[in-house]
């Protein structure tokens, strides 16, 4: 068990002395990444900023490394802690290397100059980043993803046993979000720094968090391991969204379903289905899926975005109760899509189905749609 | 490292360009007037401290102060501009746009007024304190201001208003004041160089000199300042304290300025800017006495236009300083407007 770097006993942080969020518990051990979740405006940044000894904490405890944040010096806190912050840094006429060069501030001398052993570690921090191509770039003419990584090299180059990150994705393409993780990840691990960020990614969140912290307005809601965090009502509660639409298993989010008596009636299997579903979800179609296995992929996105889903169980030849609504909605609706459905011996019931919506000309390809 | 060695290059050389432009003028400040001096003649009297007794009078009585006064004062004007472009972080902060200079003028033009009624002179001394006493005024209420008004614009609209309320005040007390009590007001409220006394120029040069040496000292934490407060205090930066000190240091510098030649404006805009992109950098550690340096050589130019351009009649400095600078802060809020 790694010992605990930042803890938090009931803390209680806001601003202006106005109480936001109480009975904050948090712990962090080194090489171990927390990841603060909810929704905007919840106060994820304000515990951050408490932590970063940017706002006054208004009760209870912050202790990093056994000592109590307000005791420490800001130079001694500076050699513990290193920050990204979400505030656009604008500094004029500076390149990527004086960014990542200014993380040595704690160490270097009085007038801050840098010695070898400054440099190296400075040509150091950029290369766990990949950025070190970017040392003679200007820093305000560089794009939002290498920003991101110069600042964590920045944060890197201080030798902080934490680092504290406040929505470091955000403006990021799919790629940078996910290199950037990726290099804080192996940082956590490698150089056992203990790491605490916020995110608006959910589905990063689940992937990059050794523990998950979520925040909902006056209090922590719920904290715990990604997989007993990620439950679809846990999120969906904090988020305040409507039933079904979070899937904990992908991550994924998925617009409600499309309200209505099916219209037109998919039949798939192994995920043939998934891009069909969402044409008609677009298309504000309302539709019936079948006949599915529950353990089918299609049938994981079907429950969310179908109106109505005919199900067998899992390896059994289709029944007889599922072959008779799979007809019947071969009837009332106006298509039948094949999208792509295998056909073998347990499932030959399918066949019957697709001769149905054949005869009264419903049947289509997804081609067609 | 081959681009380190570039700017530093870079930097040697506009600190070696810097030092022959303040020479030059030095010598063109001292050669150039009424009566002209050879510059030979110049050498021999400074170095050799021989030569036509009336021209060493006009050099060491008259020329040389008014340089070294220009000099001193140009430095520190164009130091205090830094430090509150940085303190505001806004490239168009300067003492006379936030109506530092102004509130100082006040306070003196109201000491001068009571001295000259009432003792008949005034010390060095009372003057920068007073400038000293109205800069701090102003800069506290552009402080109070800038904790409302976040935005760059309006921050500079207060201090154009301070600006303005000081110096009608000042203008309604020279108005009502005795002829004979505002003399050298009126000359000195326009901004001049003119007339300084090597006892001013000690006491300029060593308040400033002392100022400056202290600045100099803060150059680690105002670089870490520039990349803003937060991230200055995750490097351990004590920020109020670190705030304070910089104000108390910034105030002093344009406080001697307006104490001994007036508000002058422009300066502490411009000549910030111009060293910044000169040395393509905006390291606090060469900033600093680049800036100083720069600021001293353009004032001492413009002192050499007001003095020289329209002789024998002497232009205020502002006004030269103005035509110079104006267009320089112009084009600075052009090139942003584009970068963004």
């Amino acid at each position: 068990m790694p010992k605990i770097y930042l803890q938090t006993q009931s803390l209680v942080v806001g601003y202006d002395g106005k109480p936001l969020i109480r009975d904050i518990s948090l712990d962090v051990s080194r090489g171990e990444i927390v990841t603060l979740i909810g929704p905007n405006g919840s106060g994820k940044s304000t515990i951050l900023k408490s932590i970063t000894r940017q706002l006054k904490t208004l009760g209870g405890t912050v202790e990093i490394d056994g000592s109590a944040l307000h005791s420490l010096s800001y130079k001694s806190l500076a050699t513990r802690m290193a920050v990204v912050l979400t505030e656009r840094m604008k500094p004029e006429l500076m390149t990527c290397w004086d960014i990542v060069a200014s993380g040595r501030y704690p160490y270097t001398g009085r007038l801050g100059l840098l010695t070898k052993e400054d440099r190296e570690k400075t040509a150091a921090a950029m290369e766990a980043v990949h950025a070190l191509d970017l040392r003679d770039r200007d820093f305000n003419a560089i794009s939002d993803g290498q920003r991101q990584r110069v600042l964590l090299a920045r944060a890197i180059c201080q030798e902080p046993e934490l680092i504290v990150l406040d929505e470091p994705t955000s403006f990021l393409d799919i790629r940078h979000k996910l290199e950037l993780l990726e290099i804080l990840r192996k940082m956590a691990r490698e150089r056992q720094i203990a790491v605490i960020l916020s995110l608006h990614e959910i589905d990063l969140a689940q992937k990059v968090s050794d523990w998950v912290v979520c925040v909902k307005g006056e209090t922590i809601a719920r904290a715990g391991k990604p997989e007993e965090v990620f439950q679809a009502d846990a999120i969906e509660q904090l988020y305040g969204l409507r039933g079904g639409t979070y899937d904990p298993e992908f991550g994924s989010i998925e617009l409600p379903a499309i309200q209505g008596n099916p219209r037109a009636l998919v039949l798939s299997s192994g995920g043939s289905g998934i891009p069909v579903y969402r044409r008609l979800q677009r298309e504000q179609t309302p539709f019936a899926a079948g006949i599915l296995y529950t353990n089918d992929i299609d049938s994981r996105l079907a429950r969310v975005l179908a109106q109505e889903v005919v199900a067998e169980t899992p390896f059994m030849p289709i029944g007889e109760a599922a072959l008779r609504r799979a007809l019947e909605l071969t009837n009332t609706c106006e298509r039948v899509i094949d999208a792509g459905i295998c056909i073998g011996e347990i499932n030959r019931a399918m066949e019957r189905v697709m001769q149905q919506a054949k005869q009264s000309g419903k049947l289509m390809t997804a081609a067609q749609l | 490292m081959k681009s380190a060695n570039r700017s530093t290059a870079r930097i040697t050389g506009v600190f070696i360009g810097l030092a022959l432009a303040f020479c030059l003028i030095v010598v063109l400040n001292i050669n150039i007037g009424s009566v002209p001096i050879s510059v030979g003649e110049i050498a021999r009297i400074l170095l050799w401290r021989t030569g036509e007794t009336r021209l060493v009078s006009i050099i060491w009585k008259i020329r040389l102060p008014r340089i070294l006064m220009a000099a001193i004062l140009g430095g520190a004007l164009s130091l205090s501009g830094f430090l509150l472009q940085t303190f505001f972080s806004n490239p168009i902060a300067g003492p006379f746009v936030l109506g530092i200079s102004s509130g100082a003028k006040l306070i003196v033009a109201l000491t001068m007024i009571y001295f000259m009624g009432r003792v008949g002179a005034v010390s060095s001394w009372a003057l920068v304190v007073a400038a000293f006493i109205g800069s701090l005024m102003s800069v506290g209420f552009i402080l109070v201001m800038s904790r409302r008004l976040k935005h760059m614009a309006t921050l500079l609209v207060a201090g154009i208003m301070i600006g303005y309320i000081c110096s009608a005040a000042t203008d309604f007390v020279v108005t009502f004041a005795q002829e004979s009590d505002i003399v050298n007001l009126h000359g000195w409220s326009l901004g001049s160089f003119s007339g300084m006394s090597w006892d001013g120029v000690a006491f300029a040069a060593a308040l400033v000199g002392i100022t400056v040496a202290l600045v100099f000292l803060l150059s680690k934490p105002i670089g870490a300042y520039q990349l803003g407060e937060a991230y200055a205090q995750s490097m351990g930066v004590n920020i109020k304290l670190f705030r304070r000190a910089l104000i108390l240091l910034s105030s002093p510098l344009s406080a001697c300025v307006t104490a001994f030649a007036g508000p002058i404006s422009f300066v502490g805009i411009a000549v910030p800017h111009l060293i910044k992109r000169a040395l393509n950098t905006s390291k606090p550690i060469v900033v600093i006495p680049a800036t100083f340096l720069g600021g001293a050589v353009f004032c001492m130019f413009s002192d050499l236009i007001a003095r020289t351009a329209f002789a024998p009649t002497e232009l205020n400095i502002s006004t030269v300083t103005s035509v110079f600078g104006a267009p320089v802060v112009i084009a600075m809020m052009l090139n942003r407007q584009k970068e963004r």
